[in-house]
């Protein structure tokens, strides 16, 4: 499973990195920054699935 | 006294008493009957209540101005693309140079230092409110002796001044508020209460004394090379009072008016206290304050309906967020609701910047209150007895709540 961050759709809600801090962080402006490069690590994808479905942009996609 | 509401779908006020008192209902009854409504009143005015429709207006800059965000007979004209409060009233490009600029002083990291100083405000006003009190079946009200006290004294933390002037504060943004578009600087105010009289003193006292704070912050920072004007520094203080203290005292007066009077889920919170984030999202879906607006730039076309040009279309972000299109049980208060994409606060370019703090100071007011007062119901069963914001920034004023069981100290709960 994997993660797609749209950055030009995020507006930093920063629901992404308070919910799955493992995966996403803030930059100094409050977007997001994506930690994982490829795919999730299995314990995770619970916590992809939490960010993805509270990001108010819809800038977080998951691909199975 | 404002005149009567014929219909709400073609002669609708969101200034009106019934509007503070029933919103909810009525966006429920708009959504179904007429999802854009329309009123003569302001000028002419819509009032969409689909959350597809909200957040389509909310990422058109193009066809919508935030010239004018808040709804008057006055229609600011001709202030793109900065506006009169950058960067809220500023359209792109300049908006996010404005936004920018603000962005780093409210990112998570930055908030988080703030957040010891609002625990220890809110216990001391849960320890003043209580000294009141004997333990059992005591009436306070927690909107003016709690809810509201917690924005005014974080804000006075972050800017670096004392606490203590808060009411001098309270007092400008309730006179700023009550003539809007008149700005911060007018005619017959006595100097001591004005604004920019009280600007001056801070920022000379931080110019003398440089501070880790948001008036050194914004002495310090940069604009293409050169130190912001004063008139800039004024006028974004002036919007974080405005924007940040009256929407934060709303959001934690409706969230404590909700537990007042729904056991379950203060036993909840009392039992599981890691539920609080996700309830905090849910207060703040469920009873979202704040309403923006926007002005038609060019003539276009929502949910199958016309605005002109010129129009104004208010931007009802708490009615979205009840939209059954958008959420599963939208009607339904879901303490721990798992998929919360709400709009509190907005959705595309002006998302509002303060949101971290917002939440902080949302889950700080309702853990340190459940903690010293787990149990407590409305002081009266009639719900006219609490009375609701008329206006874009809707919560309870008034909150007399009975306490029915104290700790001693914040650490006894839990
Ligand atoms: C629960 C509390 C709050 C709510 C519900 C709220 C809501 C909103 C909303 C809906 C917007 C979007 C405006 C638009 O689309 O035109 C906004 C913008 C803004 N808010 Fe908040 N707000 C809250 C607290 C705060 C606080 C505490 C601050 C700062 C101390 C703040 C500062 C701002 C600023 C500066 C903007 C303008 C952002 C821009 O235009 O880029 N807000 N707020
Ligand atoms: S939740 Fe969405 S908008 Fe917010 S920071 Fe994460 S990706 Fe960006």
């Amino acid at each position: 499973m994997k993660i797609v961050l749209d950055l030009s759709k995020c507006q930093g809600h920063g629901r992404c990195y308070s919910l799955a801090p493992e995966l996403f962080e803030s930059d100094a402006e409050g977007n997001s920054v994506l930690l994982v490069d490829g795919d999730v690590p299995a314990d995770l994808v619970d916590a992809a699935v939490l960010a993805a479905d509270n990001c108010p942009e819809f800038a977080i996609e998951i691909e199975r | 006294m404002k005149q009567p509401v014929e219909a709400w779908e073609t002669d609708f006020d969101h200034t009106h008493p019934d509007y503070a008192a029933r919103a909810p209902e009525i966006w429920d009854e708009l959504r179904a009957t007429c999802p854009v409504a329309h009123s003569d009143r302001f000028g002419g005015v819509w009032l969409p209540t689909r959350h597809a429709d909200v957040a389509q207006i909310a990422h058109d800059t193009e066809h919508f101005s935030s010239e004018g965000v808040i709804v008057t007979d006055w229609k600011p004209e001709n202030l793109a693309p900065m506006g009169y409060a950058p960067p809220i009233t500023s359209d792109p490009p300049f908006h996010a140079i404005a936004r920018r600029l603000l962005l780093p002083a409210f990112s998570p990291r930055e908030i988080a230092r703030w957040e010891p100083s609002a625990r220890e405000s809110a216990r001391q006003l849960l320890d003043e409110m209580l000294a009141k009190v004997g333990d059992g079946g005591d009436v306070v009200d927690a909107a003016t002796e709690y809810a509201q006290h917690i924005p005014v004294r974080v804000i006075a933390d972050m800017l670096g001044v004392p606490r203590e002037d808060g009411d001098i504060f309270r007092g400008i943004i309730h006179r700023i508020l009550e003539t809007p578009g008149e700005g911060v600087g007018i005619e017959g105010i006595p100097d001591e209460d004005r604004l920019d009289t009280y600007l001056t003193a801070a920022i000379e006292d931080h110019q003398a004394h440089p501070k880790d704070d948001l008036i050194g912050y914004l002495l310090e920072a940069r604009l293409e090379g050169e130190p912001l004007t004063v008139d800039h520094i004024f006028g974004t203080i002036a919007l974080i009072l405005i924007a940040g203290i009256d929407t934060t005292w709303s959001a934690i007066g409706a969230s404590l008016w909700h537990l007042a009077q729904t056991p379950a889920d203060r036993r909840r919170l009392v039992d599981d206290p890691d539920v609080l984030p996700f309830a905090v999202e849910e207060f703040l879906r469920f009873y979202a304050p704040v309403t923006m607006a926007r002005i038609v730039a060019d003539e276009v076309e929502v949910g199958g309906t016309t605005l002109g040009r010129r129009d104004w279309v208010l931007l009802p972000f708490p009615a979205a967020n009840r939209d059954p299109a958008a959420f599963e049980h939208a009607d339904a208060f879901v303490i721990d609701r798992a998929k919360n994409r709400h709009l509190a606060f907005g959705v595309g370019i002006h998302r509002c910047i303060g949101s971290n703090l917002a939440r902080m100071e949302l889950n700080v007011a309702v853990d340190e209150w459940m903690k010293r007062v787990p149990d407590f119901e409305l002081a009266d069963t009639d719900p006219a007895a609490v009375t609701w914001s008329a206006g874009q920034v809707r919560g309870p004023r008034t909150l007399p709540v009975r306490i029915l069981k104290t700790n001693a100290t914040s650490d006894g709960g839990h």
